[in-house]
């Protein structure tokens, strides 16, 4: 028997596809996360949007917190570290969370480095806005990704972009010779085993999901059209009217993502979805997804 | 042209399944809504959370043409939380199943993912040279097997695939290993 293998890493990841995670603060919202469908939670103590108004150093969240929410629900429960704290990263490993989100929503610990994944028996999911990124965070053992969008703004642009960006490198590379491969490495700043697998398989070779800005039905069957595999939710439900119904809504989504006339039904009067926020009224400073490299 | 193989398209792992059944050159179908199924010439339960596939199943009001169409004895596979929805009974904790297949099954009972595990099949299935390369995620356990089923493999000494009738059910995942002969097996081709 070899436990944590990486196959078993992404296999969990696998298990998650085409479905909502859901960022929960407490015992309660996993509950209701979890009687909405939601195939697992990430526990966390504040949504990104609370951070975004909160301002200060976002850490990861108290243990006690995250055992609670374990031991609410029986789907898989996963927590988010500072992007290169390590050991935030042992803590929530100890916890046994079933998976751990190396996240630009929170302050990084890090600005050079990020967690060398692979020495985790947890697996590891972690943001990217270009394939270059993306690959990087694989080269250093992560299983999953997700596109970084831009957290606890209710706004999808950002998240699109990352989508596209991501899907559009992939298939310029499997249109490049065997000799342009290397090359195009560089310019990427990947690992070039990586690079040529995916010119070879057209395709990463971990899921990557979407995340940042999703806050409608409508906005997690773009991102399934787009090519992700499952969506992670943030602020976009508990910030919302009515957090029951629009959980259940995006769920369903999710799973329908195909049937535009299923769509229309799903999206009907599920109150006001939470106050979004334009990019151009954010700096730099502001933009969590530049945060990480 | 033969029928479609349906693969339950709710949440979870379905993909890897339609990939295996398209390396066997089987077409395959989706199947989130009753009318999918007319057609079908077997069906695939795929892994993923069974809380939410329960769910998704009494939501689209699959619950009755899905024991309709497995009760008609095509080919069935449930992989992992299809295995724990086709059980007689769910514990840890207790929740609803089909009752296809004659197991007691023990929900997420290896433990937490950092448990998740790969391991090799005790014996080989008959006709089989090698055993089956296993791949467990958060996965359930077969706790006690009925007289109406039989165990079709074991992990040291412990059930792991099991086969009632038409219906088999496996608490691991050969979709995501590269062997084909559990697909094969079910599914012809």
């Amino acid at each position: 028997m070899e436990k944590s293998t990486f196959q078993a890493k992404v296999g969990l990841a696998e298990m998650l596809k085409g479905g909502v995670i859901l960022d929960v603060v407490n015992a309660e919202q996993a509950r209701i996360a979890e009687a909405a469908g939601a195939s697992a939670v990430m526990a966390l103590e504040r949504v990104p949007a609370q951070i975004r108004k909160d301002g200060g150093v976002a850490r990861a969240s108290d243990p006690g917190m995250i055992q609670e929410i374990q031991a609410a629900v029986s789907i898989p429960v996963m927590a988010k570290c500072r992007i290169g704290h390590f050991m935030e990263a042992r803590i929530l490993e100890a916890l046994e969370v079933d998976f751990i989100d190396e996240s630009e929503v929170l302050t990084p610990a890090d600005d050079d480095f990020h967690i060398e994944k692979s020495a985790f028996k947890v697996p590891f999911v972690c943001g990217c806005t270009d394939l270059g990124e993306a690959l990087r965070r694989i080269g250093e053992g992560a299983a999953m990704l997700r596109t970084k969008g831009e957290a606890g703004t209710g706004n999808i642009v950002e998240g699109v972009r990352h989508l596209r960006t991501v899907n559009g490198h992939i298939r310029r590379l499997t249109t490049l010779r065997p000799e342009e491969l290397m090359t195009e490495a560089k310019r990427l700043g990947a690992p070039y085993d990586l690079v040529k697998w995916v010119a070879e398989n057209g395709r990463l070779p971990v899921p990557n999901f979407a995340a940042g800005g999703i806050a409608t039905p409508a906005d997690a069957a773009l991102c399934m059209a787009l090519g992700a595999e499952a969506v992670f939710v943030g602020s976009g439900v508990f910030l919302s009217q009515d957090p029951e119904r629009r959980a259940r809504a995006i769920v369903d989504a999710v799973t329908h993502w195909e049937n535009p006339k299923k769509l229309a039904e799903i999206s009907t009067g599920l109150g006001e979805a939470m106050r979004g926020l334009e990019m151009d009224r954010l700096t730099d400073a502001d933009r969590l997804s530049k945060r990480g490299w | 042209m033969d029928a479609p193989i349906g693969v339950l398209a709710l949440q979870g792992g379905y993909a890897a399944h339609e990939a295996a059944l398209a390396d066997l050159g089987l077409a395959t179908r989706r199947v989130r809504v009753p009318a999918d199924l007319a057609g079908l010439g077997g069906l695939v339960f795929p892994g993923g959370e069974s809380t939410t596939h329960l769910k998704l199943i009494h939501r689209f009001d699959l619950w009755g043409p899905l024991d309709a169409f497995v009760r008609s004895g095509a080919p069935i596979f449930c992989t992992c939380a299809g295995m724990i929805l086709a059980a007689r009974e769910v514990v840890h904790p207790a929740q609803e199943s089909f009752g296809w297949i004659d197991l007691k099954v023990a929900r997420n009972a290896w433990g937490r993912q950092v448990h998740s595990f790969e391991d090799v099949a005790d014996a080989p299935l008959p006709g089989d040279e090698a055993p089956l390369p296993l791949l467990f995620i958060r996965a359930p356990r077969i706790e006690a097997v009925g007289p109406a089923a039989e165990v079709m493999a074991t992990v040291k000494g412990e059930p792991i695939l099991a086969r009632q009738a038409n219906v088999w059910a496996a608490s691991f995942h050969p979709e995501l290993t590269a062997d084909r002969r559990l697909h094969r097996r079910i599914f012809g081709a």
